[in-house]
């Protein structure tokens, strides 16, 4: 009987997973089916007139904040995992935060510090007697785009290459120490390398919320592919040129993803078998520890401490009116919501992950990659695209109750929080996926095959072996979801209930209204709510290099010399 | 049965809750009406609430970008819970009714209320606001008596000195669709370089940051709608004060012969899907009512569509204004072509 | 700098030395007042159980450890101690226990790593020089997860040897084998070492190891040094009773010095400079004693472990003590068997009674 109902588990997880991968994918389906229809007019004149003009922004600001967020996020990740030196535990938890920032936010401040008409520029001309004309860098640019999404972004870099070095055996930086490369001809040579595949990860996840990114570069009046899609949409008017233009730039990504697995080539990355030691950082003193604590802190001042700063500032001069109960119930709304899309994105993912270990077919595979590329697309085509097919569900089915029982059922899921959380899922599912497939990755095959000669099926083995192994991706990705879609605003915006509005929204209603001051009210409040996530995410990653390397130690007590290296752990 | 492990129970139990969470549910009862709003001002409130008191219909809301409300509308079909559609401008009003998407109201308050021109000739949708597109200008530097039009905002004595948002707004698309039905493509495509070249910046920020540009020095003179204006001027914040007293208004083509300010307008229509007709016909009129029209005007500073309501702002306009009264359909049938016009000439 | 030194610098004398080194880790004394020497071209193992400071000696000698008292010399310069050298500034090459190849590179690419300050064709040809002299030629173009354990762990050795290192440093380095592996990689282990000239430390629990390898063994226990020497040194003549049951299977039959010598149950044995009357204990290996059949002997076998070449009986003597013997050739005795024993050799340790408090 045992055998039959493990048969069944068998083919009925990795049958589950290509469902989910199936309704996640509905809506990037939906629009890539554009392609099949001919579009209006003003497309083709869009496409002659300014394309090649927004391929240019868009592919310029790529390559900048991938170099900014590259350099900021492994320079940072590199000094406080190798390194010691005062400050270092606080600089860890500070240079997430940024993560708490909603782009678009940080765009608005920093414009209304840095325009000729802020305070700072003001500031200058009073003092130094300036009239028009002098040289000051425009944050209106391409380049101030590059600056505030590489400040912003740069924690999924960080976050992903700290996980990979404090992954790595030190060994291996110490066999490059003794063959005569010093502390940074090892990184580069070694740490940096071997790492390269969480640095990936977190690379293509800032490219995609870079392409995806519509408030910055909107506000900065930077023509990129998302203002493309705004533009052919609202403007001229054309529904399927916009989707269009979505479908290349899905294509862009499905390109730039398949570069990097390309040049990999026959390289694996695996962690070597056995217990790892924890490297020991080194210690810095003086003038050296100084100049790292400031890299350090400079990064989470610029895409956190202004922003929020200025953000105080404006709230405590200005301020929302209405500032009190109100304000619960959208704080309520915001946190019940990006909490239950984390929930679900969790489970969904796992259940995914999971059966694309168990069958990893090529249908599973290419599933997976459709359902992560819904963290590219900007917000308002996840919006169409799921409202477009749920939309046809609800009146077919109103139809079908007509007709046969002469009952309407309305629209059941449309304009329900289910659309709004199926839609984070959608466009945010690839940042939780990638995290869980990593964690479960690094689960070796010998644990499966143990716990299953030992009597338990698949589903049994996810719940009891994988699951506790895998706390710790499993929260890093019920976190980042829950950020992203306390942040997240277009989607929210078109298909939110009647009534119902959360921070982002308010937030939207008066910046977009033009009353920056007001709305930097709410703006606080999403760094407030987003905060605690945030420092519970540097904790779960403080906590899991704690305990990760003792539990191996104490797995193999056969292992010689246990005194040399549990030592290690105890003063690290 | 094993232990399962503890994030299992709370992650499920978390999914389980949000299906039972209390769904705001768009109901097609009669004793409520469904707002899909593209206006976002708190002091609408007041208008909500006074309607619900006189009919005892409920107003339920989801504001948003008006675009995408009507992307909206349209993916919910027949089975939309909207009744009502709010802009801020008549482009998008014009661009729901080409959709299909507005009822024909045939309204003898609103006829009779609302001036011809703010309302669709067809019925199809009315405008309850007026807002005007004026040149804002630095009182330091720039001598009143040499403005006068639109028209002239691009010639060469204002080179380097005008500020203007991007040309993907629609209150930009809505002015040079006005400017296409007076002087044709020829000449708007012609004015349409000149402001380019006369440009102190390139096109960024809204309305306020021009004013704000203006009163730092960025530039001499700006289009921008008035109540921008109006409202950096009645701030509690003495900074946005002072820059509203270093800029001034002028209304342009006031001229004897000429045809007057431009004239935008907030409007609304009537859902093609609504099962509500009734109630949201009820809501237009009491829109143009003299208590609405008033929380318009004394909320966002807006000019009142229906003649005759007392407008405590009516002193920044000249006694005797003269307004564009172009159909606001016509220049919002052209903003298509007037935006194709601009970013030809480079207006980003 | 010591950086790779060539064959022309070597001199007989020290070639590494440690002095007075110590290091603790928190509450844990790793290492208290070590101090070694290793000639040129010679090949120390350093033999201890789990915990006794071996690797945290390597650790330091290779500089990725500081010492907190003491120093150290490689070829006559202070590296660690007063001045400080850092790990790739010492050219010294390090195998360590776990895999640790670079997965991102090539096996030679691997091997290449540290071959710097010279032409690209140089390094190519040197690592191709010393992966063929590691017998991993063929493997050249593979990546590590391609390889199987013995195969990784020889381009280790490889990478380790190809800057020709002024001392090779070896951290239990066949551990991860499987035995059949360990016993033919050790004895090309030490012949690849001698025939590069390489002066090597070696740190292992294993004594058949350290004895198949060492030209000389050191034997550590709680971070102390109990005793260096050759390897027939060690197990014949142990200096203390921890060395002599580390290093092999043995028996510490107690007795009583008088007339100089120690009298036992298994006989006399001579005994220099013991006082008179002081209680020892001898120490007998298993070859060290013959048992023959006899009805009437005062011991009884109560065990015997066949294994293959030889057998080992287990004797219970007359006072109740248990000792192993070792007899070459067939089982031919039962447990229950009465036997006599006798000792073979007269060259045996004789430790005071109070020593051998080092295991």
């Amino acid at each position: 009987m045992t055998r039959v109902r493990r048969r069944t588990w068998h083919g009925l997880l990795p049958a589950a997973g290509l469902s989910v991968a199936g309704a996640l994918s509905l809506p990037v389906l939906t629009v890539a089916a554009s392609v099949f229809f001919p579009s209006e007019a003003a497309w083709a004149e869009f496409v002659r007139l300014v394309l090649p003009r927004y391929v240019r922004n868009t592919v310029w600001l790529l390559l900048g904040v991938a170099v900014g967020t590259l350099g900021v996020g492994v320079g940072a990740a590199w000094l406080v995992t190798a390194y010691r030196f005062p400050g270092r535990r606080l600089c860890q938890a500070l240079l997430l935060l940024p993560l708490a920032v909603p782009a678009y936010l940080v765009a608005y401040t920093y414009a209304d510090l840095l325009q000729y008409s802020g305070p700072i520029q003001s500031a200058l001309r009073g003092w130094l007697g300036w009239t028009r004309g002098y040289p000051f860098p425009e944050i209106r640019s391409l380049g101030g785009a590059v600056f505030v999404l590489s400040f912003v972004l740069y924690p999924y870099v960080y976050l992903l290459t700290r996980a990979a070095l404090l992954e790595q055996s030190p060994v291996v930086w110490e066999v490059s120490r003794t063959l005569g490369h010093g502390p940074w001809s090892t990184f580069f040579r070694v740490a940096l390398p071997v790492a390269r595949p969480g640095i990936a990860a977190g690379l293509s996840l800032v490219a995609m919320e870079v392409l995806a990114d519509f408030g910055t570069v909107k506000y900065f009046e930077l023509d990129t592919f998302a203002t493309g899609i705004y533009l052919v949409w609202f403007s001229f008017g054309s529904v399927l040129g916009a989707a269009k233009l979505a479908v290349w730039l899905m294509g862009f990504v499905l390109a730039v993803v398949a570069a990097e697995r390309l040049s990999r080539g026959r390289k694996r990355y695996h962690r070597p078998a056995g217990p790892v030691r924890e490297a020991r950082p080194q210690q810095l003193t003086g003038p050296r520890a100084a100049l790292a604590l400031v890299a350090c802190l400079v990064p989470p001042a610029l895409g956190f401490g202004i922003p929020g700063g200025y953000l105080g500032w404006m709230a405590w001069v200005g301020g929302d009116p209405l500032w009190g109960r109100a304000f619960l119930r959208l704080a309520g709304n915001t946190f019940v919501l990006a909490a239950t899309a984390a929930g679900a994105a969790v489970l969904l993912s796992a259940l995914l992950a999971y059966g694309l270990r168990l069958a990893p077919t090529p249908v599973m595979r290419l599933a997976a990659r459709v359902v992560s590329l819904g963290y590219a697309v900007p917000g308002v085509v996840v919006a169409v695209g799921v409202l477009v097919p749920l939309g046809w569900l609800d009146n077919t089915v109103d139809a079908y109750f007509r007709r046969w029982w002469g009952v309407p059922t309305g629209l059941v899921l449309t304009g329900t929080t289910f659309t709004l959380v199926y839609a984070y899922l959608v466009r945010f599912l690839a940042a939780a996926l990638s995290t869980v497939e990593a964690g479960l990755s690094r689960i070796g095959p010998t644990l499966e095959g143990a716990a299953r000669t030992l009597g338990h099926g698949p589903g049994s083995v996810l719940l009891r072996v994988h699951a506790p192994l895998m706390r710790g991706s499993i929260f890093t990705a019920a976190l980042l979801v829950f950020v992203d879609a306390l942040k997240e605003l277009p989607a929210t915006l078109v298909l939110r209930p009647l009534n119902f509005d959360t921070l982002a929204v308010r937030l939207y209603l008066l910046a977009s209204d033009e009353r920056l001051m007001q709305a930097s009210t709410s703006g606080l409040c999403i760094l407030a709510v987003g905060l605690v996530p945030v420092l519970w995410l540097d904790r779960a990653v403080h906590r899991s290099r704690a305990e990760a390397p003792a539990g191996l130690a104490s797995a193999d007590p056969s292992g010689p010399d246990r005194i040399d290296r549990g030592s290690g752990i105890r003063l690290a | 049965m094993p232990a399962r492990p503890a994030a299992f129970w709370p992650l499920l139990a978390l999914v389980v809750a949000f299906l039972a969470f209390p769904q705001p549910r768009a109901s097609g009862q009669a004793r409520e009406l469904n707002l899909y709003n593209g206006r976002h001002y708190d002091t609408d409130e007041a208008i909500y609430e006074e309607f619900t008191r006189r009919t005892g219909v409920r107003v339920n809301l989801v504001q948003g970008d008006a675009d995408q409300l009507i992307e909206r509308i349209r993916a919910e079909g027949s089975n939309s819970p909207a009744d009502v559609l709010v802009t801020v401008d008549a482009g998008r009003l014009y661009r729901a009714q080409q959709l299909g998407l507005c009822h024909r109201v045939d309204s003898p308050v609103l006829n009779a209320r609302i001036p011809a021109h703010l309302r669709d000739p067809q019925g199809y949708w009315f405008g309850f606001t007026k807002r005007f597109r004026v040149i804002a200008y630095s009182r330091a530097r720039v001598d009143r008596a040499s403005l006068s039009t639109y028209e002239d905002l691009a010639s060469v004595r204002w080179r380097g000195k005008v500020l203007v948002r991007s040309s993907s707004h629609v209150y930009n698309q809505s002015l040079v669709g006005a400017l296409i039905a007076w002087h044709g493509e020829a000449f708007v495509a012609r004015w349409a370089r000149g402001m380019v070249a006369n440009f102190a910046r390139p096109p960024q920020g809204g309305d306020t940051d021009q004013l704000r540009a203006l009163a730092a020095g960025e530039g001499d003179v700006a289009l921008v709608n008035h109540y921008y204006y109006l409202r950096l001027l009645n701030s509690s914040n003495s900074a946005d004060r002072v820059v509203a007293q270093r800029v001034g208004l002028f209304f342009p083509n006031q001229g004897p012969e000429d045809r007057g300010v431009h004239v935008n307008l907030s409007g609304a229509c009537v859902v093609a899907t609504s099962r509500n007709r009734q109630a949201a016909v009820a809501f237009l009129e009491f829109l143009s009512s003299d208590f609405a029209q008033e929380v318009f005007s004394k909320g966002n500073f807006e000019f009142p569509a229906v003649r005759g309501i007392r407008n405590p702002m009516a002193a920044i306009a000249p006694a005797n204004l003269r307004e564009d009264t172009l159909n606001a359909a016509t220049y919002a049938a052209n903003g298509g072509r007037a935006l194709h016009l601009m970013v030809a000439a480079g207006w980003r | 700098m010591v950086a790779h030194a060539r064959e022309t610098e070597r001199t007989p004398e020290a070639w590494v030395r440690l002095v007075g080194v110590s290091k603790r880790f928190g509450t844990v004394q790793a290492l208290s007042g070590l101090t070694l020497s290793v000639q040129s071209g010679e090949i120390l193992v350093l033999l201890g159980p789990s915990g006794c400071g071996k690797t945290t000696a390597l650790r330091i000698v290779a500089g990725l450890e500081h010492p907190d008292e003491g120093w150290v010399e490689l070829a006559g310069q202070v590296v660690a101690g007063p001045r400080w050298v850092p790990p790739e500034a010492r050219g010294v090459g390090m195998v360590f226990q776990e895999p640790s190849l670079f997965p991102h590179l090539t096996v030679l690419q691997n091997v290449a790593f540290g071959l710097r300050g010279m032409s690209r064709a140089e390094q190519l040809r040197r690592a191709h020089e010393v992966l063929d002299r590691v017998g991993a030629a063929e493997l050249a173009g593979r990546f590590p997860h391609e390889l199987s354990g013995g195969e990784q762990q020889r381009v280790a050795l490889a990478r380790a040897l190809a800057p020709r290192p002024s001392v090779v440093l070896l951290d239990e380095p066949l551990s991860s084998l499987d035995p059949e592996l360990r016993r033919r990689m050790r004895e090309e282990l030490r012949r690849l070492l001698k025939v590069e000239g390489s002066t090597a430390i070696v740190v292992t629990h294993d004594q058949e190891e350290a004895f198949a390898l060492a030209d000389r063994i050191g034997v550590l226990s709680r971070g102390r040094l109990w005793q260096v020497g050759p390897p027939e040194e060690i197990y014949h003549a142990p200096a203390c009773r921890f060395v002599a049951d580390f290093v092999g299977e043995a028996d510490f039959l107690p007795g009583r010095v008088r007339d100089h010598v120690a009298r036992t149950e298994l006989g006399d044995f001579p005994c220099n400079g013991l006082p008179e009357g002081a209680l020892v204990e001898v120490m007998l290996r298993p070859a060290d004693l013959a048992v023959e059949p006899d009805v009437d002997g005062p011991a009884v076998v109560v065990g015997r472990r066949f294994r293959g070449p030889e057998t080992l009986y287990e004797v219970r003597l007359a006072s109740g003590r248990v000792v192993r013997c070792r007899v070459a050739g067939e089982a031919a005795l039962r447990p229950g068997a009465r036997v006599r024993v006798r000792a073979t050799t007269a060259r045996v340790v004789v430790f005071p009674a109070e020593a051998g408090e080092a295991g």
